[in-house]
């Protein structure tokens, strides 16, 4: 069943972005991952285990006001690999794209190697990761070689 | 081939061909590791040690010196003003405005690579964590293609702390560029290779094996590359003592050896390695330590200018 087709749970936004089907469960992770706490101003909505055809069940996000840039909703595919983000002006979606994970991703996630540079506090350095496979996930450190999977990935972000 | 103003940060950076191109230069230079070229003249080159190092800090300056260079250097932080809290990256920027290339050495994995984010000069990792450590990689294939007329095609054992090793993680990544016949890994359950060198091996197409017994593949080898348990790195103290001499190489496991088997170790050694082995003709370490200085001046040489 999708959101529009019957009853709405939260009403329409007239400008700003909508992320669509994300995983069940992860929206909280999404609006870390994205840096939003709420206390921006603008309206957030957030939307959870909602049905979905294509997932079974799924989470919504809808940001008032604000559109999103790729490069900042592309960081969420790291744990929403199959969300959608739409751009909405005046109630209508003026583009709709997947998230697509980069190939280097910086500063989003730790090391899990203790011993890596990246990990040291008082260096001026950012984590940064190269990816070897987007399916699974798996992420390798640029700086030591480690891998990080989708497992440790999700681990850190909660 | 270019290797001016690169940096060496692993040896999965350079092609077979490079590597080559490198042995030659290094076998030129064995004529002069007795006397002084100018071929750096004028060059200052940085030592960068903020872990122990006996063999690679020696050879560097000593190579540094041979092509007529100057050093300037550190090989522990106490005397440094990262005993006040200077951090890597403001030591590294220091150093890169006063040499002409820097050499390092740090406990933390990924720190040369860092240094050569931040450095203007070519940056060398001498042993960075327990990884990565390229010239000795170098120095191990050198000494094959030197004493054996070439790499390609060798069954070739890896026997010891494949899990901490840098010199044993650089080496497998080394040999696995030159299409070994079969790749025997010897090792403690627990020291075994990390995935991210399987996955690698694996990349290349290469045959390999796993195994915790030398004395069951000892007839098949033709080199045999031994490294000791790294005690500074286990993480855990328990677990180093359930491994530390859980493998020795002796005459009673090398009667089985082919004739003209090599044995290398990047040294130091513990008790890895007999003694009674030394004087056997199957010993090459101390023949392979002394190649140090000639390939260390082969890559100064190319890095920093001197030669082409």
């Amino acid at each position: 069943m999708s959101e529009t087709s019957r009853e709405l749970i939260v009403s329409k936004i007239r400008n700003g972005t909508v992320i669509d089907h994300i995983p069940a469960g992860t929206a909280l992770q999404v609006l870390n991952i994205l840096g939003i706490t709420g206390r921006e101003g603008y309206r957030v909505a957030l939307v959870m285990n909602v049905e979905s055809s294509k997932l079974g069940r799924k989470d919504i996000v809808k940001v008032e006001n604000r559109e999103l840039k790729p490069e900042e909703v592309n960081k969420i595919a790291l744990i929403a690999p199959t969300a959608t983000i739409n751009i909405i002006r005046d109630y209508r979606v003026v583009r709709k794209v997947k998230v697509k994970l980069q190939d280097v991703i910086e500063g989003i996630i730790k090391c899990p190697n203790p011993n890596c540079i990246s990990n040291l506090p008082r260096e001026p350095i950012k984590p940064k990761f190269r990816v070897v496979s987007r399916n699974p996930i798996k992420l390798k450190c640029v700086y030591c070689g480690r891998y990080i999977t989708g497992d440790d990935i999700a681990r850190q972000l909660h | 081939m270019g290797f001016k103003g690169r940096d060496v940060i692993a040896i999965t950076d350079f092609t077979p061909e490079e590597l080559l191109h490198l042995f030659n230069v290094a076998k030129t230079m064995e004529k002069y590791c007795r006397s002084r070229l100018e071929l750096l003249k004028d060059k200052i080159l940085a030592l960068a040690f903020f872990e122990p190092s006996t063999r690679t800090m020696f050879s560097f300056q000593t190579a540094m010196h041979r092509l007529g260079g100057s050093v300037i250097w550190f090989s522990s932080s106490e005397a440094t003003s990262i005993a006040k809290g200077e951090n890597l990256a403001d030591t590294i920027r220091m150093l890169s405005s006063y040499a002409d290339a820097i050499v390092i050495r740090h406990r933390f994995e990924g720190a040369a690579a860092f240094a050569a984010e931040i450095a203007d000069v070519p940056v060398i990792n001498a042993g960075d964590g327990s990884q990565h450590h390229p010239t000795q990689a170098m120095i191990d294939l050198y000494t094959i293609w030197r004493e054996r007329g070439r790499i390609e095609g060798l069954n070739v054992g890896v026997l010891g702390d494949l899990r901490y090793g840098r010199a044993a993680a650089s080496f497998i990544y080394a040999i696995s560029m030159f299409k070994p016949k079969k790749l025997y890994l010897i090792s403690p359950e627990l020291l075994k290779v990390r995935s991210e060198v399987r996955d690698y091996l694996e990349s290349k197409g290469v045959d390999y094996t796993e195994t915790t017994r030398l004395d069951e593949v000892i007839d098949e080898l033709d080199v045999l590359y031994v490294t000791r348990v790294q005690k500074e790195r286990f993480p855990d103290p328990a677990e180093y003592e359930k491994v530390k001499g859980s493998y020795r190489v002796d005459l009673k496991v090398l009667s089985k050896a082919k004739e003209d088997l090599m044995i290398l170790h990047p040294l130091p050694r513990v008790d890895e390695i007999a003694l009674e082995v030394d004087n056997t003709r199957y010993a090459y370490y101390f023949k392979q330590a002394s190649y140090g200085v000639p390939v260390r001046m082969a890559l100064l040489a190319l890095v920093m200018g001197g030669i082409e």
